[in-house]
């Protein structure tokens, strides 16, 4: 194999590796991109459902997922490919007291943080989801400025163009190995070679915690899983991401909206939690969602589900990711642990982190990295998860 | 009206009829049959206009499993093929993606219900059937659902009798006789539950069965699980493949054989198997001439009796043959075929042009073998028979359904004993492929009445042994494949000619005119359509003209359903004659196909019409993974789930010189069909009516 020495490897080809390489192929660094699938975003990524917001509750995601809107949303006009980018906003509709407590006092952190979010009515939340459930609705919070896009068609794009800059990928390859010389990784072994880069970047999703464990360092990502379908498409009847944070009777909270080719997609975050890396399709799912959906939307109950699956999110023990250089490993670098943000997240972290591994991180990339440290003690709790 | 009101086997019912408007124009159908049929007894044939490029869609699979045949009826859109027509309903034609319909309130939630059962059989046709009522025999609790308003499976499309042995497999029976028989026996069993118009929706991890059970959803939880799901037709690449009138044999045979509407007025087969052949003569049988048929291999595949008897009809069989394009505007107005060479090659210069409006693609079957994979996934007790687990004959799918049942009863702990060697070696005769075609015997007839046996090639058939009076014709070595002889007396007694699958025993008779026999032969086409004393052609077993005949009589065998056609014959043709000719083969205008636009113009993936060309560009520019080409090209995303394109997608792989074993299957997820969301929590409209009218055509 060759003995070329890249810049970066980066371990998965997925929402965080292929950005990520992308990015530093944009700044003339040479990345190879592993994945033991056979194409790019063929893990976790063909799952996400394609949300994309910047409204989180604290600065250092907040910051990334500025940073990814602003890629996703020029993405046509700077390089033409259609990535189904749709400025539909969030909408989180109330109904009862604690949730609207809850929302308005994440609402003072957001607008702090200068986003595009308000509390809006009963009324315009109605015109914004013509159907919705009228009663106890007490308004809810909306987003304008956030959106969606397909992560089929983002990831694939985002491939073409690291490739035309020169990043080189191999698939169908299993990381074996993480290579360590004089205290630093140096490369990475798999079923089909060595080779050899000054960073190693762990993008392994689901798998993060089993790669890392490679090169002895330990995350603390654990995968659940969260199940997700689409429907027939239908001509556009509304625009925003909705999500319901009320509790089910064995979900939390569940989400969709309408794609920018028509069906609705959604997804339902099962109560307790499934942990582990089974991606099987359950038969609580359907009428758990149904019921949820309808209830909450009538007019749904009349659009054909297609298809359905089950997609991991890796979680941390805080609902922060992990991106970092960890100190006890040099040229290691962690970009994982994204709680089911990947792939809103990756395009915006993969600019900084590219940024910070070419040595010319700016405040910003700085800001975006500080709040996903390692050595953080992991007891906060993100609100929106 | 495109209805068939007269046919040789199936007699129309008496229905009442219902006034339903098709983009506001008044349309009559009988009540309760599928929006398709009325459409196309109306003459409507397309459906829908796709909201990628507005090309024209219609019937396509008739079996609700693709979504081509949409249209919006009431407001919502459904799968016309398998929603009922009812009387005032609204139906339109659906362009482009449908507006969401209004919901009616939603009232409450009956929720998912559920059951459990010791063996789940999914799929009523030949081996289901036979398999639950093994299981029934020793009161094994077994619920028996199918897609389906009636039991029986493909055999209720089948008017032509079986071929196999009589004491296995009804053989001799017609396939529509054959269900109507399987059901019945059903009834014997009290453990066994059936359930028509239930659609088996997914195989979860938990081991619960999704059932789709007209418009309520049940989650059943068997024991064992049984694929009896059968086959799918195979599908072809060529310019013009998504035409409305390009579609399958099952389709055509369900309009024509269930549902007695007349699709086409004249009809070209690709595919030289014994569903083509038969699909052919089903639509001789139904009024439908049949231009030609294609073959691309040197010899048609299926039973050569199948073969000769459409030859003898005058339908042209054109072996290595291929389809070059179909042309139309809004549907098949004509077909273009072109010989082959031995690698499959057109042969340029050989190109023929026929005026057609339907074209069946016949090219084989794949297995339906997916929930198999799902329940082997999930744990479960799995088992599968019939085509699910490989394609053959009804026949054969009967007798896998009996040996599978007697597995299932071993893992059940309900019966120990090992299921007997000599049913495997059965079902292994019975599914062989035609064997060795004999050359003519010496026939030495000293009888003034015999039958003579126009049966020459190996199949597994032996119905005109069993029911010879004396015992005169015996099977020429041990196996069932052996040929039939004749030797010994004769009474003329016509059984053995009524019996014949292959419509291949006529019975000369010289014991009235020594000089002049007479000769009986099958006749299964229209009544009526030939009457005493008509000058008739005769033909030979493959086909030749065998010259002028005066028809004596004509006998009807209404209980058989079988037509007896008694002709005056020279001594020299009297022996060979098989049949009569009814229509003069019609040659093909020679032209030159223009292909200069055909990747564009033949569709891969029909449900969001990608283009052979979109996809040539996508494996040129190095993807090798099907789950890659979908996401960037939307093949295989469609509501069929990637059931018509994921092997024709292998195959534009294979014609870019890449070997499969390098290119990534498609990943397959639930639902097998779409489903509305609101039938799996149980919503509940504002009337229980209502809601009937709501959920109906998933």
């Amino acid at each position: 194999m060759s003995k070329t020495k890249y810049d970066a490897i980066i371990i998965g080809a997925g929402s965080v590796g292929v950005p990520l390489a992308m990015s530093l192929a944009e700044r003339g660094l040479k990345a190879l991109v592993l994945d033991k699938e056979a194409s790019p975003g063929q893990g976790q990524n063909k799952c996400a459902i394609g949300g994309i917001r910047a409204t989180h509750s604290d600065g250092s995601k907040i910051k990334a997922g500025l940073r990814s809107i602003e890629i996703f949303s020029t993405w046509k006009r700077k390089h033409g490919d259609d990535i189904g980018w749709i400025r539909g906003g969030y909408l989180f509709p109330v109904y009862t007291e604690n949730d609207e407590r809850v929302l308005k006092e994440l609402l003072r952190v957001q607008k702090g943080f200068g986003l595009d979010i308000d509390w809006i009515s009963p009324e315009r939340v109605k015109e914004l989801v013509p159907g919705i459930a009228e009663k106890d609705l007490r308004g809810g919070t909306y987003s304008p400025g956030d959106g969606s896009a397909s992560p089929l068609l983002s990831v694939n794009a985002f491939y073409r163009r690291a490739v035309k800059l020169g990043a080189e990928f191999r698939f169908r390859e299993t990381v074996t190995g993480i290579i360590v010389q004089g205290g630093a990784a140096a490369g990475v072994r798999t079923t089909g070679g060595e080779y050899w880069a000054r960073f190693v970047v762990n993008a392994a999703g689901a798998d993060a915690a089993a790669v890392s464990s490679l090169a002895g360092v330990e995350v603390p990502v654990n995968p659940d899983c969260h199940e997700a379908g689409v429907t027939e498409p239908a001509e556009r009847f509304f625009d925003p991401m909705v999500v319901d944070i009320r509790p089910g009777e064995k979900s939390k909270n569940y989400y969709f909206y309408q794609n920018h080719e028509g069906p609705v997609i959604f997804c339902l975050t099962p109560q307790p939690p499934v942990w582990g890396h089974d991606r099987r399709s359950t038969s609580d799912f359907l009428p758990e969602v149904s019921r949820r959906m309808v209830s909450l939307f009538p007019a749904l109950a009349n659009l054909k589900v297609r298809r359905t699956w089950r997609g991991l999110y890796p979680m941390t023990p805080d609902g922060f990711p992990v991106v970092d250089f960890p100190e006890t490993l040099k040229g290691y670098v962690l970009a994982v642990g994204m709680c089911g943000q990947g792939f809103m997240l990756g395009p915006g972290l993969g600019e900084a982190l590219a940024a910070h591994m070419a040595g010319a991180a700016g405040e910003d990339d700085k800001a975006i990295l500080a709040g996903f440290g390692l050595g953080r003690s992991f007891s906060g709790q993100e609100k929106l998860k | 009206m495109d209805r068939i009101t007269e046919h040789p086997v199936l007699q129309p019912e008496e229905r009442r009829t219902v006034n339903f408007t098709f983009d506001g124009r008044s349309c009559e159908a009988f009540e309760g049959e599928m929006i398709s049929s009325a459409l196309y007894a109306n003459g409507i044939k397309v459906f829908s206009r796709h909201k990628k490029d507005g090309a024209p869609q219609g019937v396509f699979c008739a079996n609700g499993q693709c979504a081509q045949c949409s249209v919006i009826a009431d407001g919502l859109p459904v799968k016309s093929c398998v929603t009922p027509v009812r009387g005032g309903m609204r139906v339109e034609t659906m362009s482009g993606a449908p507006r969401l319909p209004s919901a009616a309130p939603v009232r409450g939630f009956g929720g998912a219900e559920e059951l459990e059962v010791d063996a789940l059989v999914v799929g009523g046709g030949p081996s289901g059937l036979a398999a639950a009522a093994e299981l029934g025999k020793l009161n094994v609790k077994t619920l028996v659902i199918d897609d389906k308003h009636a039991l029986g499976g493909k055999l209720l499309l089948q008017t032509h009798k079986f071929f196999g042995s009589v004491e296995d497999c009804y053989a001799g029976t017609r396939g529509i006789d054959i269900a109507a028989k399987l059901e019945e026996q059903l009834k014997e069993y009290p453990s066994v539950e059936v359930w028509t118009g239930a659609t088996c929706l997914a195989v979860f991890s938990d081991r619960k069965v999704g059932v789709l059970r007209g418009s309520r959803y049940v989650l059943v939880r068997p024991k064992a699980f049984i694929s009896a799901t059968g086959a799918r037709e195979k599908s072809l690449s060529f310019p013009g493949n998504t035409l409305p009138g390009v579609y399958g044999a099952g389709a055509f045979q369900t309009l024509v054989n269930r549902d007695m509407v007349r699709p086409a007025k004249k009809l070209f087969i690709v595919g030289g198997g014994n569903v083509g052949l038969i699909a052919a003569y089903h639509a001789l049988q139904a009024g439908i001439q049949v231009a030609g048929l294609i073959e691309a291999q040197a010899e048609c595949g299926g039973y050569k009796v199948h073969k000769d008897k459409i030859r003898r009809l005058g339908v042209p069989i054109y072996t290595r043959h291929t389809i070059v394009r179909a042309d139309g505007r809004e549907g098949v107005e004509s077909v273009t075929i072109a010989g082959v060479d031995e690698r499959f090659r057109v042969q340029p210069g050989t190109e023929k042009t026929f005026k057609a409006d339907t074209l069946l693609v016949a090219v084989g079957l794949n297995p339906v073998n997916e929930f198999h994979a799902q329940a082997l996934e999930a744990g479960l007790e799995a088992f599968i028979c019939g085509d699910a687990e490989e394609i053959a004959e009804a026949s054969a799918a009967m007798f896998s359904g009996k040996i599978t049942a007697h597995k299932v009863l071993k893992a059940l702990g309900v019966m120990a004993a090992p299921v007997p060697q000599f049913w495997f070696d059965r079902l292994e005769v019975l599914k062989s492929r035609p064997g060795a075609t004999e050359p003519e015997p010496e026939l030495e007839l000293p009888n003034k009445v015999y039958p003579v046996l126009h049966c020459r090639q190996e199949i597994p058939c032996n119905p005109c042994v069993t029911v010879c009076p004396k015992k005169s014709i015996k099977l020429s070595g041990d196996s069932i494949m052996t040929t039939p002889r004749f030797s010994g007396d004769c009474i003329g007694c016509y059984k053995c000619l009524i019996v014949c699958p292959g419509l291949a025993v006529t019975i000369v008779d010289y014991r009235k005119d020594p000089a002049n026999p007479t000769v009986a032969l099958p006749f299964e086409i229209g009544r009526g359509l030939v009457k005493k004393g008509d000058r008739v052609r005769l033909a030979g077993r493959e086909g030749a003209d065998l010259g002028e005949a005066e028809v004596l009589d004509v006998k009807d065998f209404k209980a058989e359903n079988t037509m007896i056609v008694v002709v005056k014959a020279a001594p020299a043709v009297a022996d060979k004659a098989v049949s009569i000719r009814l229509y003069e083969e019609e040659a093909g205008k020679k032209a030159a196909a223009d292909l200069a636009k055909a990747d564009d113009e033949t569709i891969i993936c029909r449900c969001e019409r990608v283009s052979l060309g979109e996809i040539r560009r996508q494996i040129r520019a190095g993807v090798r993974d099907l789950n890659q080409l979908k996401a960037v090209t939307r093949a295989g995303m469609g509501a069929c789930g990637s059931k018509t394109c994921s092997a024709l997608l292998l195959g534009v792989f294979r014609s870019e010189g890449i070997d499969p074993a390098e290119v990534t299957e498609l990943t397959r997820r639930p639902l097998f069909v779409e489903a509305p969301l609101g039938v799996f929590s149980g919503a509940r409209g504002a009337g229980e009516k209502e809601e009937e009218v709501r959920w109906s055509g998933f």
